[in-house]
């Protein structure tokens, strides 16, 4: 109860400040409440994957964003009446809804009663794999995770296609104009400590997210989660040591490449297990005499998939909003 | 009528809270004309429903639904339900990625209108529309 009034007084802040550096500062503290009351639902990897991407990638993506374009927001001068009656009466009607719903943690309601727990009894037998969450995301649930790393893949694509375009290759051509954009990269180099703390923290994050990558299949975690702590640790070093030199490392034609090799790898494992003569996405194909097996290695190959696809979707994004020169006049700062 | 009860409104007053967030969200993205501002509230429209798909896997006195080492399945332990967690986990990195999306469009809408308040660029549309639709007119009257 205490989050929810916390999170609620965040959700009215946000529409009453004007200042959108705030706005995004404060978005990013409604993700990691809603993180918390994720955690006291027992929904531990949503929880964590909502404060990886919510606080951690958007807030990035919203700076960036704020960078290029405007800091404040401009009074505006439509009606308010018109918006509030529509929130009011969609409200009510939702509100109306919620009267037939069963009580909140009741155990025998249609979703407690249909599917739910004939996964859990049955994933111990099929899978032998302790986390539920990711046996049901990458096993019995595999086409809609294709499915969704197919839409995180496009979307990448999207943003590709609109923000690292002509321009991009016009500024490469006056290079020399550039030394305003590398100036405020350099700002940073004068921060002993933040350039010591992210030499520590880059190799200790990697780690973290292979550990999750990995380890998604006995603890909290899995490919969405570690792609996403993975492209964290690319962007904090391409915040702290200049763009150019997180480029060195992780050059954007390798980015692009992995944005495609992921989705590939998961697809091609059903095109394997078909090729093999079972189902598609079926993994007993890959150990056809301990099924059990089979199912444990699917679920890491395909998991791996979608790693690679999300860590380089979001570097991709991280770098198409980086590499653009801010066309902002000085007075809006 | 059971609507009056006290168990009643404890086990309901989660969905009125999620109702509260949601339509927050909502008057920020039809109220508000700053576009970074519509995204936020997108996304805590966005983020209220997640709750509401969450909220309903849990059970009371429930745990998360992670198994003991040796992967036994124990009818004693309520767990909650897994389905939720999975559909709302993927919906949560595709969330973002359609985010990041939308923050690129508004990019490209800056550029082409130096403006990303709604109002101004609806301004600049109708100058535009009225500036095309003058020059047909003209060129079709001495016809």
């Amino acid at each position: 109860m205490a989050l929810f009034s916390m999170l609620a007084v965040t959700a009215l802040s946000v529409v009453r400040t004007r200042s959108l550096f705030a706005i995004v500062a404060l978005s990013g503290v409604f993700s990691l409440l809603s993180a918390l009351l994720f955690i006291t639902w027992d929904a531990v990897d949503v929880a964590f994957t909502e404060a990886a991407v919510g606080a951690g990638i958007s807030t990035v993506l919203m700076l960036g964003t704020l960078a290029l374009t405007s800091r404040a927001e401009k009074i505006s001068h439509k009606s308010k009446t018109i918006p509030l009656l529509a929130v009011v009466l969609t409200g009510a009607a939702m509100f109306y809804g919620t009267l037939d719903m069963p009580n909140f943690g009741s155990a025998d309601t249609p979703v407690q009663t249909h599917v739910g727990p004939d996964y859990l009894t049955r994933i111990p037998e099929d899978i032998h794999v302790p986390n539920a969450v990711t046996a049901i995301l990458a096993s019995y649930r595999g086409y809609d995770t294709l499915g969704e790393t197919a839409v995180v893949f496009s979307a990448g694509i999207g943003v590709l296609m609109l923000i690292s375009g002509l321009r991009r290759r016009r500024r490469d051509e006056d290079t020399e104009e550039d030394t305003s954009d590398t100036g405020g990269d350099n700002l940073m180099r004068h921060h002993l400590i933040l350039r010591v703390i992210t030499k520590l923290l880059v190799g200790t994050i990697f780690l973290f997210a292979l550990y999750v990558q990995f380890h998604g299949d006995y603890s909290p975690g899995g490919g969405f989660q570690a792609g996403v702590i993975m492209a964290v640790g690319f962007i904090i070093y391409g915040i702290v040591f200049s763009l150019d030199k997180v480029k060195l490392v992780f050059p954007p034609w390798l980015v692009h490449k992995l944005v495609a090799f992921g989705v590939l790898l998961y697809a091609g494992t059903g095109v394997y297990s078909m090729l093999m003569g079972y189902g598609y996405l079926d993994y007993t194909a890959i150990d056809p005499h301990h099924p059990s097996h089979g199912q444990h290695l699917g679920i890491l190959i395909v998991e791996a998939g979608v790693g690679i696809t999300v860590t380089g979707v979001m570097v991709a994004v991280y770098y198409a909003f980086a590499s653009r020169t801010p066309v902002l006049s000085d007075e809006e700062w | 009528m059971h609507f009056f009860t006290s168990e009643f409104f404890f086990g309901h007053i989660n969905y009125w809270l999620f109702i509260v967030l949601m339509m927050t969200g909502l008057y920020i993205v039809i109220g508000k004309g700053n576009l970074v501002k519509k995204i936020v509230g997108l996304n805590i429209f966005q983020t209220s429903v997640f709750m509401f798909y969450i909220s309903m896997g849990k059970i009371s006195g429930g745990t998360a639904p992670i198994f003991p080492l040796d992967g036994k399945y124990d009818p004693e332990i309520a767990y909650s339900n897994p389905l939720p967690h999975v559909l709302i986990l993927t919906a949560i990195v595709v969330g973002i990625a359609t985010t990041s999306l939308g923050l690129a469009l508004i990019i490209r809408i800056r550029e082409e209108y130096h403006s990303i308040e709604e109002e101004e660029i609806t301004v600049i549309e109708d100058t535009v529309f009225r500036s095309e639709h003058l020059v047909v007119a003209s060129q079709g009257e001495p016809l």
